[in-house]
């Protein structure tokens, strides 16, 4: 019998996701002894041809990084889906927009005039954009469209698990291979971890009050933090209560604060919005005043509370943001 | 069909206090505007902020929120958790896009029917000004860049390679970025 086929994509990401495959370390010859790669285009050669000449779900699994800009991503996203059995969202990219997301607070036109016109490192006097294609030297080269809205890998297409983490964790990975392996699967949509808060697995949980009042907010390079007492406690965001467990608490244990990579659990439908009810209840003051001069310490709520999950949050977007025709 | 738009107006109102007040503005055959929904919870502490984004999202133009005044809470610290989320998710609202007016906090006694009235009145006038917000029309209209998304791949596909017939010559040439 033939083994397994597994494809590795990437879209709209870092190269991070792809390195905690490389990070499986000696795990990974386990992992290839009973699977064949198909596609993996950060590491091997592949072409997109094979993938469009294979049958129909003859890839047992695709495990596809990244989040959804470009029409090349959808139509990779698409074809992939077609083409394999199980299509995993790997990492916060795939599973909640990531860090590309945070584009969603600026027009295709903010964006598209900051990176060729306006950003201070550019050399571009004409001010040239990329176009859809254009005529050069008899040849006619295409460029993908670059779309107005960052979308996770389930706006686009069907998704049948999540793995999260920014990155994911080589031992999140591996078990997500064992499970597909063995056939062990928990029901489709499920994100391959533990549904319960990060709180449940860090070293410092016994050391947070069951009251914290929050006289203000420090940022990390606003003060040196106490490597073992909780961070709210110390008055620093933490997006452990609202984050999904399952990273071994890799952040807090290197003395910084979560700021939530793995997403919300299965009860939260919109991580940013729960945290920010968590933090702000917990604030000492109770005039406008006082409140507001706590709150002063989080300079950025869409930028802190929705780091990695923008395009998955309820509002998705600015809303006042317009949509600009393709074409350009 | 098309229907004249009027403002949708969503109110969370606390049991103790707000929606008491709009009980009384009821019995005293008070008249306000007809465009606000009231959702009875216990305690303003209870209002999740998901729960006004969600409104928002699921075509609100606007969202009330109704607490007893300080000091007055059934629950003795709800009202306060609410105003201190309330604050942070105001400004949170206005980066994100959606006017400041929309989201509204008003502290309502049981006694204050009137209250209910005006600020009922009120609020939907401000919307009235500030037209739809219309986000589930503003979904659909993102989700339409990608509305022909497996057909097109069928289509290349198909067009492409994999089948018999020799693929059409390509005169384009695609980057892969």
């Amino acid at each position: 019998m033939s083994k397994p086929k597994v494809a590795f994509y990437w879209c709209a990401s870092c190269g991070g996701c792809e390195e905690t495959v490389v990070d499986l370390a000696e795990d990974i010859l386990g992992v290839v002894e009973k699977v064949d790669i198909v596609l993996w285009p950060v590491a091997m050669d592949f072409k997109y041809q094979d993938i469009e000449a294979m049958a129909d779900k003859e890839i047992f699994a695709t495990l596809l990084n990244g989040a959804i800009r470009t029409s090349e991503q959808e139509e990779m996203a698409a074809l992939l889906r077609r083409k394999s059995q199980f299509l995993i969202a790997y990492g916060a990219c795939a599973q909640m927009g990531g860090i590309p997301a945070l584009a969603n607070q600026f027009s295709r036109d903010q964006i598209l005039e900051f990176n060729y016109e306006k950003c201070p490192a550019l050399d571009n006097p004409q001010k040239t954009r990329p176009t859809l294609s254009l005529q050069d030297d008899g040849r006619n080269p295409h460029l993908p469209e670059f779309r107005n809205v960052v979308r996770t890998l389930d706006q686009v297409v069907d998704v049948d698990y999540y793995i999260p983490g920014c990155p994911p964790t080589p031992n999140l990975t591996k078990a997500a291979f064992e499970a597909l392996l063995s056939g062990n699967l928990p029901p489709k949509g499920a994100v391959i971890a533990p549904d319960i808060a990060l709180c449940d697995e860090c070293s410092r949980k016994a050391t947070k009050p069951t009251n914290v009042a929050f006289t203000e907010f420090k940022r990390p390079h606003q003060a040196l933090a106490d490597p073992d007492l909780c961070f709210l406690a110390q008055g620093m965001v933490c997006m452990g209560p609202a984050t999904r467990s399952g990273c071994g608490a890799a952040c807090t244990s290197g003395n910084m604060p979560c700021t939530g990579c793995f997403g919300p659990t299965s009860r939260v439908r919109d991580q940013g919005a729960k945290i920010l009810s968590s933090l702000c209840a917990n604030i000492e003051a109770r005039d406008e005043d006082g409140i507001n001069q706590t709150l002063a310490g989080i300079p950025d709520p869409v930028g802190t509370f929705y780091r990695y999950g923008l395009a998955k949050s309820i509002l998705r977007r600015r809303v006042d943001l317009n949509m600009t025709a393709s074409g350009k | 069909m098309t229907r004249e738009w009027k403002p949708r107006l969503v109110a969370f109102f606390c049991n103790w206090c707000t929606y008491t007040a709009a009980d009384l503005a009821g019995v005293s055959r008070l008249k306000y505007a007809p465009n606000v929904r009231v959702i009875r919870l216990m305690c303003s502490g209870r209002i999740d902020p998901q729960f006004i984004l969600e409104a928002l999202a699921k075509g609100a133009d606007g969202v009330l929120i109704g607490g007893c005044h300080p000091n007055d809470c059934h629950y003795v610290e709800g009202n306060y958790k609410m105003l201190r989320r309330f604050q942070l998710l105001k400004r949170m609202l206005q980066d994100m896009g959606i006017e400041e007016q929309r989201v509204r906090l008003e502290w309502i006694s049981a006694a204050e029917g009137d209250k209910v009235r005006k600020v009922v009145n009120e609020m939907t006038e401000a919307l009235q000004a500030l037209g739809p917000l219309g986000l589930p029309g503003r979904f659909e209209e993102w989700d339409r860049e990608v509305e022909h998304l497996a057909a097109t791949v069928q289509e290349k596909e198909a067009a492409g390679c994999a089948c018999g017939a020799p693929a059409e010559p390509r005169d384009t040439e695609v980057a892969h970025v």
